[in-house]
């Protein structure tokens, strides 16, 4: 039970992580900044061109020897690696998304005289959050599933719990990690639900 | 602690390289299997009888929202203790089917795609036509579902590349496996694990590019099909 | 009372000018076509003019570099006094920055061929974002001059609506008074009928016919309605290859006028309709 408190510590501050990256990212790769836009778009290739074990074992066992730091604990190698691994994905989403916006949309809001922020916060993003959200619906079941990687670096998340348990008494194997698997479906049900619900809300009142 | 050293890195280079093999071989075999098993998601989609279709769709919701990485030791620790059909299986056919069988629910989803994409009027026109079930699908739907799935199936194998590492904590000996040996043994793991990422970006970057061409091109061209099938339509 | 200080605002500038946008040589090209070819031309307070030609005249060009939407190759163009795309800066003449142009281009309003509402928000919103976000407007104030507008227009019922749920006639509307709230001294209307059903385009030319006549605004209309163009407009330039070919009153352009390329476009417009 104390793994389920892991297990859902690591989603959500993935998934906050995970998504303000994605808007940093995404930000980052429309800017007109031909640095910045450069170098966003070799994270992002990097992290999408690699698997997230690797980054993982990446930022939890080369990391420290490369800088010399430790990244503090696993819990934050184990974060960091899903946000920025599934940032990276969801930034081409939110880039995707803003590009798709009608030219009218953006012609319009000059005609009414708008600043470019006002333009992004009032018409271009709302509209663009609306395409997005199916999208990071599935995202929020992709990243549950990756939080059980944390158990390969030490984290007592379920399934490292379910390993002590098998590990206890090995014919309990089979009903041990089927627990685990439904643990992670009831998990995994609310965020199906909001994933169906997301979808249903973008559907509404984007055509114009 | 020292930074980085090259002489790491060309020592453990050769070792890790060797595990490339097993990697993209078990790449390609966990591919297939979801393949096939993605034929058998779609087929239950298609079921007419209601209540056996609702409960393996929500088996097939449930492999799908769950780890992998749990299924691969359910079948790996699990699966022999199972009483009676248990079944020990050796690291790579678990993989297999651990990985395989995950990823079937989203290629299934993929074939579903494609079969919606076809237009309605297609299967109208097949059965004004007369052709047999057999023959609508094989000679009307198919040709028409396949190639714009083509290249989702083409990203799904550039996921699977990435995802088959997981595969090493089951005992399979890939890259990822060898270049964790190297770290045991050397005590230094930010050599052969920056290999690791190496060999993967450079080899699924350039093959994302290439799906990403291939996708245009047959946007394009399929799109000119359907225009030519129009036409013809009229004629005859 | 907000309203009352822009309405005297308004009164003072437009009094000491008798041009409210002036192009002076301004040329586009787009790559290496040319569009326009060095436009000259001065619009007064209140001047209706209507903007004909074939398509690729760059008619709308001409609208779309006035809204900043297109920016120009060459020349300039003066809104009540002030250069649009160029500023000064220790005492040198450089290219405008997206403040400079907020500043000039407040005067100005549009309405696109594709209407172009906001599908995300209301149609009361559509009217009311700019003025409390733009003109820092209070909430009430903008909602009540937006209902207003809204009413003229005849869409007083529609309010809480979504654009999705408008027909084509009843969207443009919106967007006029979109447009209208925003108080503009010139209004731009690029093609406003040709995306409409024809039986829908009546409504809208009312509307715009009776804006006309109320005055106070410029109007620059790019139309294929010659008869409209006739009714309403003080002025009719025919615009052909990247120059003004032809300029005059209606009556003058579209019935006696003796330029062959001017004949044609006006005979191959009335055998097509």
């Amino acid at each position: 039970m104390k793994g389920v408190e892991i297990t859902l510590k690591v989603l959500f501050a993935s998934i906050l992580l995970g998504y303000s990256m994605a808007f940093i990212a995404g930000f980052c790769r429309l800017s007109n900044n031909i640095i910045l836009r450069s170098f966003t778009g070799f994270y992002v290739e990097v992290f999408r061109g690699t698997s997230l074990i690797v980054q993982l074992f990446w930022l939890y066992y080369a990391l420290p020897m490369l800088f010399g730091w430790d990244i503090g604990s696993n819990f934050w190698a184990g974060v960091l690696a899903i946000s920025l691994n599934y940032g990276a994905y969801m930034s081409e989403i939110v880039r995707g998304s803003i590009q798709s916006v009608a030219k009218g949309q953006y012609e319009a809001s000059t005609a009414l005289n708008m600043s470019r922020f006002q333009r992004m916060r009032l018409i271009i993003l709302p509209q663009a959050v609306r395409m997005m959200l199916p999208e990071f619906g599935n995202y929020l079941i992709l990243m549950l599933k990756s939080t059980s990687l944390v158990s390969l670096i030490g984290m007592a998340d379920i399934l490292y719990q379910g390993d002590l348990l098998k590990d206890a008494n090995l014919s309990l194997a089979p009903t041990v990690y089927f627990l685990v698997l439904v643990f992670y479906f009831i998990i995994a049900l609310p965020l199906i639900w909001l994933t169906k619900k997301m979808e249903g809300m973008s559907k509404k009142g984007v055509a114009s | 602690m020292s930074k980085w050293q090259w002489d790491t890195f060309f020592d453990a280079f050769p070792m890790v390289v060797q595990g490339l093999g097993i990697t993209i071989s078990l790449t390609f075999a966990c591919y297939l299997c979801a393949l096939i098993v993605g034929f058998v998601w779609t087929f239950i989609r298609r079921m007419k009888f209601k209540p056996l279709r609702w409960i393996l769709l929500w088996i097939m919701e449930f492999i799908r929202s769950t780890p992998p990485l749990v299924q691969l030791f359910f079948l790996y620790f699990g699966l022999p203790m199972v009483p009676v059909i248990g079944v020990a299986l050796d690291p790579f056919t678990c993989a297999i089917l651990g990985l395989g069988v995950h990823y079937s629910t989203y290629i299934g989803e993929v074939y579903r795609s494609g079969i919606d994409s076809v237009d309605k009027g297609q299967w109208e026109a097949s059965q004004a036509l007369n052709f047999s079930t057999g023959k609508k699908w094989t000679k009307i739907i198919l040709p028409q579902a396949i190639p714009p799935t083509i290249p989702m199936l083409g990203n799904y194998l550039i996921i699977m590349f990435k995802e088959v590492p997981l595969a090493s904590t089951v005992g399979v000996v890939g890259i990822l496996q060898l270049a964790n040996n190297y770290g045991a043994q050397h005590f230094r793991y930010l050599e052969p694990l920056t290999i690791v990422a190496i060999l993967f970006l450079v080899l699924s970057y350039p093959s994302a590019i290439l799906i990403k061409k291939l996708e245009v091109k047959m946007n394009r061209r399929f799109d000119k099909k359907a225009v030519l099938k129009e036409s013809k339509g009229a004629v005859s | 009372m907000p309203e009352v200080k822009s309405e005297s605002l308004q009164e003072t500038s437009t009094n000491n000018e008798d041009v409210i946008v002036s192009y002076k040589d301004v040329k586009k090209s787009f790559g290496d076509v040319h569009v326009l070819k060095g436009i000259n031309l001065d619009i007064k307070p209140a001047e209706k003019v209507a903007l004909i030609g074939p398509s690729g005249s760059g008619k709308t060009t001409i609208i779309r570099m006035l809204m900043t939407l297109e920016e120009p190759s060459a020349g300039e163009i003066i809104v009540d006094g002030k250069n649009l795309w160029h500023m000064e800066k220790n005492g040198k003449k450089v290219p405008a920055n997206e403040k400079h142009l907020r500043e000039v281009r407040g005067d100005i309003g549009m309405v696109f061929q594709h209407f172009n509402l906001f599908p995300h928000m209301t149609i009361l919103e559509n009217c009311m974002t700019a003025p409390i976000h733009v003109q820092k407007e209070d909430k009430e104030s903008a909602r009540k001059r937006s209902i207003e507008m809204l009413e003229k227009v005849g869409l007083g019922d529609k309010l809480e609506n979504y654009p999705s749920q408008l027909s084509g006639g009843q969207k443009q509307r919106v967007a006029m008074a979109r447009a209208l709230v925003m108080r503009p001294k010139v209004m731009l209307f690029d093609e406003v009928t040709s995306a409409l059903d024809p039986e829908l385009v009546g409504e809208v030319l009312e509307v715009i016919r009776d804006l006309a006549e109320e005055g106070e605004m410029a109007m620059i209309l790019v139309t294929h309605e010659m008869d409209f163009a006739l009714d309403v407009a003080d002025r009719v330039i025919f615009l052909d290859e990247g120059v003004i070919a032809e300029e005059g009153t209606p009556s003058e352009v579209l019935e006696h006028s003796d330029n062959e390329r001017l004949q044609q476009f006006l005979h191959r417009f009335r055998s097509s309709n």
